[in-house]
């Protein structure tokens, strides 16, 4: 299994390389990629940095440009694609499928990934993109549960790679307008959920109150700790009851599933987190690869280390850290 | 592709009168996304079949679970809407996991009677190449490379995704390859998200697999409001909605002056009908835009949005300055 790490700057992509990544994804300055915030992001001249210090260590370089142009934009993901091209990535990570034929046909030789915002929950779905475009590997949608993973790992005409540690989108990847809904942006449309300009806190004598474009996503009263008001992870008032009616704000952690996903055939591991920091990057880089080594040499006898785990707590959104949809107490 | 202009008796008076209109959008009837029982099923499209709506969606979209209609009886009823003059389009779901829903995803999509509303690549993949289909609003056609891609493999109508505006459809619409209709969802709650979860459920802390199916309970979804009791979503199973209506009643001449070709209204439990007779006398002229707005509002329980269309968020209503102007 590889191990795919998340790079959102140059110190990150330095972090991930030195700590033991196979490949490191990133994604350009713009609304061609599915992390488009402030601050994040490779332009020209740190890309081409990036890639050397990649290659130079054996490292590959994936390039996402994942979100679904619309015809008012559409030159700055053909400009995407055609600038990938010149750097000579390892892969491109797609969703859409008009930018797909498009890199397909301008760059034949050029190595195409299935992002996971094109949803592609079964071997149909992923044959169509294999057939018409010739993709070689896909990204499993995090709602698939791990008997599904097997199921669609058997069946696909092409390696797997699933979602190992990192926030969790509860919907459907590149199929939730929620964040459009309320904000105008969307994952799909802007590169980002929940945008940092439609946000406010404000203090009231009932607590933290978070807001986005004005909806009250959360209220925190003094000892609760206030996350980013993610609009699905806010609590809401359903049938009388106020709870966090979508879902807790947890993330993923599938470290103590390493040798099922193994087993599945799983191709490789990715780590979420580009907009996170250089630490972040290197210290779950560093505890994954140690885990996946550990899980090569003796599957059999593989336990998650306490001293992996208790990293991996501390950086989790919320701190505390499920197996997502792949083990579903809910079910 | 020609499409029969289908109609119910009580209207088709009035249709003789319009023949010459052949470039007005037909009005279409998306798939019922809630659990509704089987008679209120039989009888919402026994009342359908004798509306002035051109084209019906059929089948469960939102949860496999869901079986009160099987397949056989949705054949039933797709017969008994296409005898009535109706053009029958099978829907399919939107989220596919389990080995059981490809195979009936198989089934529909082979079925040799009647054209299938791909929402999900699945469904395309299965038709491609075979058999012409019909896109709804889950399938992510954003530009005209994909659109071109989809047609040169089947396409032959595609719903607009519901978080596009106006600018983008024009665009998409005027550049569309031969042959290949244009549908918009002019009228009901939205579709948002979609999950592996079941938040009908988790409401009532049941299990998914057991989930008694308690989304029979909430014809309409559940709603789901912010903690200072604003309406804000809907749960519909897996599904999760807005909880405004989606209405672009104020755009008719729009779509009549674009050419679109269809217009999607989405089953609600109490007034369809109603709706359906408004949107057809709208674009007939029998009606002007403003009085068939101020009709609608009586079927509209959490108020008006058109945002997306306009280019905005989904949730805002930028008509609120013209109601409040006419109650002034």
């Amino acid at each position: 299994m590889e191990l795919v790490c998340p790079a959102g700057n140059l110190p990150s992509l330095k972090a991930a390389v030195d700590n033991g990544a196979n490949a490191v994804y990133m994604g350009f300055k713009d609304d061609t990629n599915a992390r488009h915030f402030a601050g994040l992001n490779f332009n020209d001249k740190r890309a081409l940095q990036g890639i050397q210090y990649a290659h130079d260590r054996g490292t590959r370089l994936f390039v996402a440009i994942n979100t679904f142009p619309q015809p008012s934009g559409w030159p700055r993901w053909q400009d995407a694609v055609d600038h990938a091209g010149d750097l000579g990535v390892d892969a491109l990570i797609l969703a859409d499928i008009g930018v797909m034929d498009y890199a397909r046909k301008r760059w034949p030789d050029l190595r195409l990934h299935l992002s996971v915002q094109a949803s592609a929950t079964s071997a149909e779905a992923i044959n169509f993109y294999h057939q018409n475009f010739g993709i070689q590997r896909v990204v499993l949608p995090r709602v698939l549960s791990i008997k599904q993973v097997k199921q669609v790992a058997q069946q696909s005409p092409v390696p797997v790679e699933v979602f190992g540690f990192g926030s969790l989108c509860v919907m459907v990847e590149g199929r939730c307008l929620l964040s459009s809904y309320v904000t105008g942006r969307s994952p799909n449309t802007f590169g980002a959920c929940s945008p940092a300009n439609a946000v406010s806190w404000k203090e009231t004598p009932d607590g933290l109150e978070t807001r986005l474009n004005n909806i009250l996503i959360d209220c925190h009263s003094e000892g609760e700790s206030a996350g980013y008001p993610t609009l699905c992870k806010g609590r809401f008032n359903v049938n009388g009851h106020t709870y966090y009616a979508i879902e807790e704000p947890t993330s993923l952690n599938t470290l103590e599933l390493l040798p099922e996903l193994q087993s599945v055939g799983v191709a490789a591991i990715k780590i979420e987190g580009r907009q996170r920091s250089p630490a972040y990057v290197a210290q779950v880089t560093k505890v994954w690869r140690e885990a996946i080594d550990a899980c090569h040499k003796r599957p059999d006898n593989y336990q998650p280390q306490p001293d992996w785990l208790a990293v991996l707590e501390k950086m989790s959104e919320g701190t505390q850290t499920t197996l997502g949809a792949y083990h579903r107490p809910w079910q | 592709m020609v499409l029969t202009i289908g109609h119910g008796n009580k209207h088709s008076e009035k249709m003789n009168n319009e023949k010459l209109k052949t470039s007005l959008p037909k009005l279409s009837l998306g798939p019922i996304f809630y659990y509704w029982s089987r008679d209120d099923v039989l009888r919402f499209y026994k009342s359908i079949s004798e509306s002035p709506v051109d084209i019906v969606y059929l089948g469960e979209t939102v949860c496999s679970k869901r079986r009160v209609m099987r397949l056989d009886d949705w054949l039933e009823v797709a017969d008994m809407l296409q005898q009535a003059g109706k053009q029958v389009v099978l829907s399919t779901l939107t989220l596919l996991e389990a080995n059981s829903e490809f195979s009936s995803l198989r089934t529909i999509c082979n079925n040799n009677r009647y054209m299938v509303e791909a929402n999900d690549i699945a469904a395309v993949q299965i038709m491609s190449g075979k058999k012409p289909f019909v896109t709804g609003p889950a399938v992510n056609i954003y530009n005209s490379g994909t659109l071109s891609m989809l047609s040169r493999v089947g396409l032959r109508r595609w719903t607009l995704p519901v978080e596009l505006s106006k600018e983008t459809l024009t665009h998409l619409h005027q550049n569309r390859p031969e042959n290949v209709e244009t549908e918009v969802f002019v009228f009901g709650r939205l579709p948002l998200a979609y999950s592996a979860r079941c938040f009908t459920a988790r409401a009532h802390n049941l299990p998914k697999d057991r989930c008694q199916f308690i989304c029979m309970d909430y014809p309409d979804g559940i709603i789901l409001r912010t903690r200072e009791d604003e309406s804000f979503l809907v749960f519909n199973g897996i599904q999760t909605q807005s909880s405004k209506t989606q209405n672009l009643i104020t755009d008719i001449q729009d779509f009549i002056n674009l050419e679109i070709d269809v217009l999607r209204i989405s089953p609600q439990f109490n007034g369809t009908e109603k709706i359906i007779d408004i949107f057809y006398n709208c674009l007939h002229g029998n009606i002007t835009e403003c009085d068939a707005e101020i009709k609608l509002q009586k079927y509209i329980q959490y108020g008006k949005c058109d945002g997306y269309w306009r280019g905005s968020a989904g949730m805002d209503n930028t008509s609120i300055t013209r109601e409040q102007g006419q109650a002034l």
